[in-house]
């Protein structure tokens, strides 16, 4: 649930950045972070790892303006990806009010794809969430590996393999080159602040 | 379970007071109330310094969930009660009640012993209110 301060009128979202190890996790944010620096107040925090991996989480705050006279801070995060950091992972998730999950549209991750997104219903779960009614977006990220001929998983078998329940909106994005970075960003948002226009009224 | 507890104004407005009262007006230099998804209920501030308290209480909610995991490896339940020093400024953080954490940044002026005291003291007050 997003904090509401009745006071400040001021509405906090946090939005969490899901997904395999290695995915671009990181990298969408450090992208808007880089292309909607003038409305970034603060800098990113990063908790690394020495071989730059996250170790904790990424943190950047974010203003988007007024939504029935409340200002709406949106916080996003990423979590670690790695598979042994799942104790942090599930720390991150606390409290989580939307969800991006990206995925890697490499040949060679689609099992990693799999197991990522039921790791993050089991961990939902263990705060009594479903992901079926939490705010999400699908990200096929990568997809400028096929132009260096890299084999990349068709848009359609990521679709059959991690979306075919779900139906949530998906992107096929390059975080690296920008592509859809943005577009991903504001799906997730409109659809998390779309929930709670009811509770502002 | 969902984490977030709702505040109305006039809870928000009597925490303020609380904490002025108790924390700012002995001296320490900011104060953050905040739940363990890492959100920012009450932030007061003494205008002697400025932090970026969401970045601040993003880092404290991981931070006091690590440590808390490495009480139940110990073997205890959680530590409630946290304190960083620094050369000039400290952080202490204290549990309010289930998924709430008080923040609170001083400086040497403030003697760690009496800001317990007043710490607990606020805790006491405000837990009546929620």
């Amino acid at each position: 649930m997003a904090l509401i301060n009745p006071k400040k009128k001021e509405v906090q979202v946090k939005i969490v950045y899901y997904g395999p190890g290695r995915g671009g996790k990181t990298t969408n944010l450090e992208y808007i972070n880089k292309k909607f620096k003038k409305r970034i107040q603060n800098e990113m925090v990063t908790v690394k790892t020495y071989g730059d991996r996250t170790l904790f989480f990424d943190f950047l705050p974010f203003d988007i303006g007024e939504i029935k006279g409340h200002s709406i801070k949106v916080q996003l995060y990423t979590v670690p990806g790695q598979v042994k950091y799942n104790a942090t992972r599930r720390l991150v998730l606390r409290g989580v009010d939307g969800l991006v999950f990206v995925a890697d549209s490499m040949d060679l991750r689609r099992e990693m794809n799999i197991r990522s997104l039921q790791n993050l219903k089991e961990n939902l779960e263990t705060f009594n969430k479903s992901i079926f009614n939490t705010p999400l977006v699908l990200q096929y990220n990568k997809r400028d590996l096929e132009e260096e001929g890299i084999p990349i998983l068709s848009v359609d078998t990521l679709q059959r393999d991690l979306n075919s329940r779900l139906k949530a909106p998906s992107f096929a994005a390059s975080a690296v080159k920008g592509d859809n970075v943005a577009a991903t960003m504001k799906k997730i948002i409109a659809l998390t602040v779309g929930s709670l226009r009811k509770k502002l009224e | 379970m969902d984490f977030t507890i709702e505040f109305d104004k006039q809870q928000i407005e009597s925490i303020e007071n609380i904490l002025q009262e108790e924390l700012i007006d002995l001296g320490v230099q900011s104060v953050i109330l905040m739940d363990l998804a890492g959100n920012v209920i009450v932030n007061l501030e003494n205008g002697g310094a400025s932090h970026d308290v969401y970045s601040l209480a993003a880092l404290a909610a991981g931070n006091y969930g690590a440590v808390s995991a490495m009480a139940n490896i110990i073997g205890e339940q959680e530590f409630s009660l946290l304190f960083h020093k620094g050369e000039e400024e400290s952080i202490h953080f204290s549990k309010v009640v289930e998924d709430l954490l008080l923040l609170t940044i001083f400086n040497k002026n403030v003697s760690l012993g009496f800001l317990r005291l007043k710490v607990a003291e606020a805790i006491k007050r405000i837990q009546v209110l929620i």
